[in-house]
């Protein structure tokens, strides 16, 4: 597996890829706050916050869908957003019965539900482009200039590294489950459910002998090389006068977006 | 990659404003503490060794086993991580482990990121090491049990907090989310208790010298069982009267004014026609939830003070 088997950069060559990492972290987090903000039902606001998020995916010329195609992955949880639907107060519309609980469906409540799915969606979107135009190495570094505590950036740059190692030797161990996982046609091979959590269970323990075995090589690598319990990095990452005046540019039309919302 | 979701990484926009603020400070204040307590124990080791853990914990998460009916479980790792490792390397692993899952994958979101870490990382090492540690000096069958019952409790109070969460930001009705998240989560759980202790079997059998490591003082561990102890009894007792009676817990927080200030907050920054962030309301808003962080944070130095006499003691 190649090291940056996991990351979702797309190398191109765009203005937004050219950004400072720190603008781009603190622009998507306005975005996702400034989501957060506008009130239920805000539709026009909504409209243009999506606005913003295509003309953010033209300008890193992925492709002014990229962002939608790839945002299906937050689904799952809106499921969890269906209880919004009985949980706000407001013009009954429907109400049904399950197991003798009265539930009601209002008016409200479908404004509701919608904006956040809506809110929820455009977030996700901000985010997958923001892993897209920004490599996962920069991203930790901007995260250490944005305060975040260096022990915590540098336990997720090397969760980072070495992510590819052990899922290789995750799939040394999977395959030699698999290996030894033969069955006649028709029989089921194998025990019920506990053998099978206790196999995976002693997989685990595999792991993490052998992750931890790896950690002490690692450190004593590192120790052969002059690591003093500082990381150092070649790149400067230096804001240059665009990334500030985009960063405020950004920061005015979400703020317009927030007063479109209020209005 | 494959890798199953599990419905508990909250995404953006599904908190409000306001939970996700005190997700983040109690999750922050938490880490500064772990951070500080892993500096003194390991020193410039833990830099490599956290980082393959939480490297491990990520991989480890992508073993899975056929359940029923082609669903497939696997393990989440938080009473594991604090297990091996000790709890509060645990948290620092498991914090990591979910930054990148947000960051990178898109599995819950960024805004809400505190509660995510602070119902999957923390509460679960919590819960995990706080049980094992209860029985540190017992047998080895009693030991185990009780590391399955961690590890599924660790799972049931990250489902229970996840739908408190989503409750009080006036999301979800508790008579629905309680019960459909603790129903769920007690097979996501089942499958979790069974997977730690076989792996725990495992390395107590192959290094089981590694299991002494990153252990705490006889008093702070002593510290640490009282912590697990009251928050295994906190749920257990907690999850079946919220069940049975959620609309009394509802009841109690709307008499406490809890509603009010995580549901409501973020709708009034700015009102309506009024100048932008010095509204009144906001400002007593900002004011009511400071006097609950710092209510809730009088409460748990005192159980703090009061555990550290107790154990003190004998």
């Amino acid at each position: 597996m190649h090291f940056d088997a996991f990351d979702r950069y797309h190398e191109k060559e765009s203005f937004v890829h050219r950004l400072d990492p720190r603008v781009k972290a603190v622009i998507t987090i306005l975005f996702i706050l400034s989501n957060a903000l506008l009130p239920d039902g805000a539709w026009i606001a909504l409209l243009f916050a999506w606005m913003f998020l295509l003309a953010a995916n033209v300008l890193s010329s992925l492709g002014i869908f990229y962002t939608l195609k790839n945002s299906l992955i937050a689904l799952p949880f809106a499921l969890i957003a269906v209880t919004v639907l009985f949980s706000t107060p407001g013009k009954p519309v429907y109400s049904f019965f399950v197991f003798s609980s009265h539930f009601v469906v209002s008016d409200a409540a479908i404004v509701r539900f919608v904006s956040i799915l809506i809110r929820s969606w455009l977030s996700v979107q901000m985010a997958i482009l923001l892993v897209a135009v920004t490599r996962f190495p920069d991203l930790i570094h901007a995260l250490e200039h944005l305060r975040v505590p260096v022990i915590l950036t540098t336990i997720i740059a090397f969760l980072y590294r070495y992510l590819f190692v052990l899922v290789d030797e995750v799939y040394r161990l999977i395959r030699a489950r698999e290996a030894r996982s033969a069955s006649l046609h028709g029989h089921r091979a194998g025990g019920g459910i506990f053998w099978r959590a206790r196999v995976t269970g002693s997989m685990t323990g595999q792991l993490f002998l052998r992750s931890y075995e790896r950690s002490d090589r690692v450190y004593n690598a590192m120790i052969s090389r002059g690591y003093a319990g500082h990381l150092y990095t070649l790149n400067p990452h230096e804001m240059k006068p665009g990334d500030y005046f985009t960063l405020a540019f950004s920061i005015a039309l979400i703020f317009i977006l927030q007063l479109i919302g209020r209005l | 990659m494959h890798y199953s979701q599990i419905p508990m990484h909250i995404p953006d926009n599904f908190l409000s404003l306001m939970v996700s603020i005190i997700g983040w400070i109690v999750t922050a204040v938490t880490l500064r503490f772990a951070i500080s307590k892993t500096n003194k124990s390991l020193g410039e080791k833990q830099i490599p060794l956290m980082g393959v853990m939480a490297a491990f914990i990520f991989a480890a998460q992508m073993i899975n086993f056929p359940v029923l009916g082609g669903t497939s479980g696997h393990l989440l790792g938080g009473a594991l991580a604090a297990i091996v490792l000790g709890p509060w390397a645990g948290m620092l692993v498991m914090t990591a482990v979910i930054a990148v899952q947000a960051l990178l994958f898109q599995d819950g979101g960024l805004v809400v990121m505190g509660a995510n870490i602070l119902n999957m990382g923390l509460i679960t090492s919590a819960v995990g090491y706080g049980l094992y540690r209860g029985m540190y000096e017992q047998s080895k069958p009693l030991k185990l049990a009780v590391i399955g019952f961690a590890a599924w409790l660790s799972v049931m109070t990250a489902a229970l907090l996840t739908s408190l969460q989503i409750w009080l930001s006036g999301n979800a009705e508790l008579r629905i989310i309680l019960p459909a998240m603790l129903f769920v989560h007690t097979f996501i759980g089942i499958g979790e208790a069974l997977v730690t202790v076989a792996a725990v079997s495992f390395i107590m059998q192959t290094r089981p010298d590694l299991l002494g490591e990153g252990s705490e003082s006889a008093s702070a561990s002593r510290n640490w069982a009282w912590v697990g102890g009251a928050i295994a009894l906190a749920v257990v007792l907690f999850s079946p009267l919220a069940s049975a009676d959620p609309d009394g817990l509802e009841r109690v927080a709307i008499d406490l004014g809890f509603i009010g200030i995580a549901a409501d907050a973020p709708y009034q920054i700015i009102p309506d026609y009024t100048v932008p962030f010095l509204g009144e309301t906001f400002i007593s808003t900002i004011v009511a939830g400071v006097i609950g962080v710092i209510v809730v944070a009088a409460v748990m130095i005192l159980i703090g003070r009061g555990l550290k006499v107790k154990s003190s003691k004998p």
